[in-house]
């Protein structure tokens, strides 16, 4: 563990400095993953007031942390690794990632890292602006606020490892953007970035329960607003601790047969 | 000479299988039904050994096999059959001791990260390959001062010309001073005098370190001037594995003859002696067939009035092409020259 200390620090280091190259395109990015949010935000604000004020156990004020604690954990957990394979592999620049010494996830896992700090300086007062502005109140628990940091790690953990492992069927195809988008969408449902999950069906509920991506996103969210008790936190961790092994395992498998297949056609 | 051999292949071959598919719409349609296959065999049943220090040149047209062997000694690809260890590892187990004693270079392949300066690219590789601090600092002093790459360390990779850029991969290639290298053009697209200076700090590092390399290039000087061994395969097999000068005995059909002439040829036809390549003020040089030699020699010496006469085997270059020119007969391993053990 700790021989890998100066390794990230060095990762670490240099995503740093390539992002500082990159402050536009990193802005571009960034008011991506403020839109989105912010759009539900508003749209579910105005169904809410027109329904005086509250749809589905969720008042108006519900909606705007609901979409701003969306917004930010969002964009702690989120990869982009699916579409960055498909350019490394294409451009063969995976060839030089397994010539080093080191498995290739720690560099992505540093790099990711890397990118949520910089952000941040700028998430942050804009997480603070939109409060503001939307008159949002929020009174947080102290046991939740205490839950919630390994909840968030977990939730980036098994996000990481599921979309880094997707990310391999790009050993077996480079036209992946297909599946991406399906992957998205598919998410978008059952991870409650559209739309809180209580406000769904109940056989979609009880799907987003089965699947990874309620535990990435929801549920973080829902705790952050105090809708989960102690019993609900404990089954969701054991969720993400199920997922998060699960994702461990089919990244092995799946990096081993990849790597096989990119060494048997031609690196 | 197995035991001291660094690099040992044996019978190692490669098939990829690759998709076909003819040109048009019907075809593309068909082929989403269908998928035509064909298998290519790039690397056929080839063996040699290298011995610990040895610089070896790894010839071959475009196409031929060499960058798949270089990638299964590098353990980016594995062989469909065959084995082969390098310092003892099977390579495409990719063994985490193994990637931190070898080095690999492509020409046109790059580690430096695109947007930050060189130095950062090498302090990332000091990190990686776990690098100690005081041996870092020592081997980017030496890098810098036989490279030249004092003014460049500072300056992001995409503000380098092809030239620098190549000189710094090296460098960064190095630094964990591997004992194996494998340099795959490594002066492709440089000028003269670039290629001259990497050609001189691959000799430099070899004397240093004892590092084993072997070599691809195109340019025939390289290999010249670096390897006295060389490996030549073409279409996939092994054709010639021993000494550079030995190469033109074995497979240049002609010997170049130069005369010089007293006084002219005195009328006499020069092209009854040989092919005519060049002829300028009494100076006259004719490609003649090997078994000739001696007796057109013996000729051009009664019937001319000669005043020098050298017999040389052609350009190398020549051979080389000469080489590739043909279809492949290959040769028995057991058949190689290969130079004697140490």
């Amino acid at each position: 563990m700790f021989a890998y200390y100066p390794i990230y620090k060095g990762y670490f280091r240099t995503a740093l400095m390539v992002q500082f190259q990159y402050r536009i395109a990193m802005l571009i990015w960034l008011l991506g993953g403020i839109i989105e949010p912010l759009m539900y935000l508003v749209v579910w604000r105005t169904v809410s007031e027109q329904q005086g004020g509250s749809v589905g156990g969720y008042e108006t004020n519900d909606f705007v942390v609901y979409f701003i604690a969306m917004m930010m954990v969002s964009h702690a957990t989120f990869t982009w690794i699916m579409w960055e394979y498909v350019y490394r592999i294409r451009m063969g620049l995976f060839s030089v990632m397994l010539l080093k010494p080191i498995h290739p996830i720690h560099s992505d896992i540093a790099d990711n890292i890397g990118y949520k700090f910089l952000t941040l300086t700028v998430m942050g007062p804009l997480t603070l602006l939109l409060a503001w502005f939307f008159e949002a109140t929020w009174q947080p628990l102290p046991w939740t606020l205490a839950a919630f940091v390994p909840v968030l790690i977990l939730a980036f953990l098994m996000r990481f490892y599921w979309e880094w492992s997707l990310a391999m069927v790009a050993f077996w195809t480079t036209r992946i953007d297909a599946m991406n988008q399906a992957y998205i969408v598919v998410g978008l449902f059952f991870s409650g970035k559209l739309a809180p999950l209580s406000l769904f069906p109940e056989i979609v509920q009880r799907a987003a329960d089965i699947l990874p991506f309620r535990w990435m996103l929801a549920f973080p969210v829902e705790l952050l607003l105090g809708r989960i008790t102690p019993r609900e936190l404990l089954i969701g961790i054991g969720a993400q601790l199920f997922w998060l092994l699960a994702g461990y395992l089919f990244m092995q498998f799946i990096y081993r047969a990849g790597i096989k297949r990119y060494a048997a056609f031609g690196a | 000479m197995e035991q001291d051999s660094v690099i040992h292949i044996d019978q190692l071959s490669k098939v990829y299988t690759v998709n076909e598919r003819e040109a048009g719409l019907v075809a593309a349609m068909r082929s989403l039904v269908k998928r035509k296959t064909r298998a290519v065999q790039a690397v056929d049943s080839i063996s040699f050994s290298v011995n610990e220090g040895e610089i070896v040149g790894f010839l071959g047209p475009n196409g031929a096999g060499k960058t798949t062997t270089l990638k299964m000694l590098s353990g980016l690809l594995h062989p469909t059959a065959g084995s082969a260890t390098v310092l003892g590892f099977r390579p495409w187990e990719r063994n985490r001791d193994y990637l931190r004693r070898m080095t690999l270079v492509m020409g046109q392949r790059n580690q430096l990260l695109w947007d930050i300066p060189v130095i950062d690219t090498f302090e990332l590789n000091r990190a990686v390959y776990r690098i100690p601090e005081p041996q870092f600092r020592l081997g980017v002093d030496e890098l810098t001062d036989l490279l030249d790459l004092e003014p460049l360390l500072q300056k992001p990779t995409r503000n380098l010309s092809l030239g620098e850029r190549m000189k710094c991969e090296i460098a960064a290639a190095l630094l964990h001073r591997p004992s194996v290298l494998f340099l795959d053009e490594p002066t492709i697209g440089l000028d003269v005098t670039m290629q001259r200076r990497i050609r001189q700090f691959i000799t430099d590092y070899n004397m240093r370190t004892g590092a084993t390399v072997l070599l691809t290039s195109h340019y025939m000087a390289d290999v010249e001037a670096l390897c006295k061994r060389v490996i030549v395969i073409h279409h996939g097999k092994l054709l010639y594995d021993g000494e550079l000068t030995g190469l033109a005995d074995r497979f240049a059909p002609f010997k170049t003859v130069e005369v010089e002439l007293h006084n002219g040829a005195g009328g006499q036809p020069l092209a009854q002696y040989g092919e005519l390549m060049a002829h300028s003020e009494g100076r006259v040089t004719l490609r003649i067939p090997k078994a000739e030699t001696a007796s057109v020699t013996g000729r051009l010496l009664a019937e001319l009035e000669v005043s020098d006469l050298t017999v040389q085997d052609p350009p190398i270059e020549d051979v080389i092409e000469h080489v590739f020119s043909q279809s492949p007969t290959p040769l028995d391993n057991s058949d190689s020259q290969r130079p004697p053990s140490e």
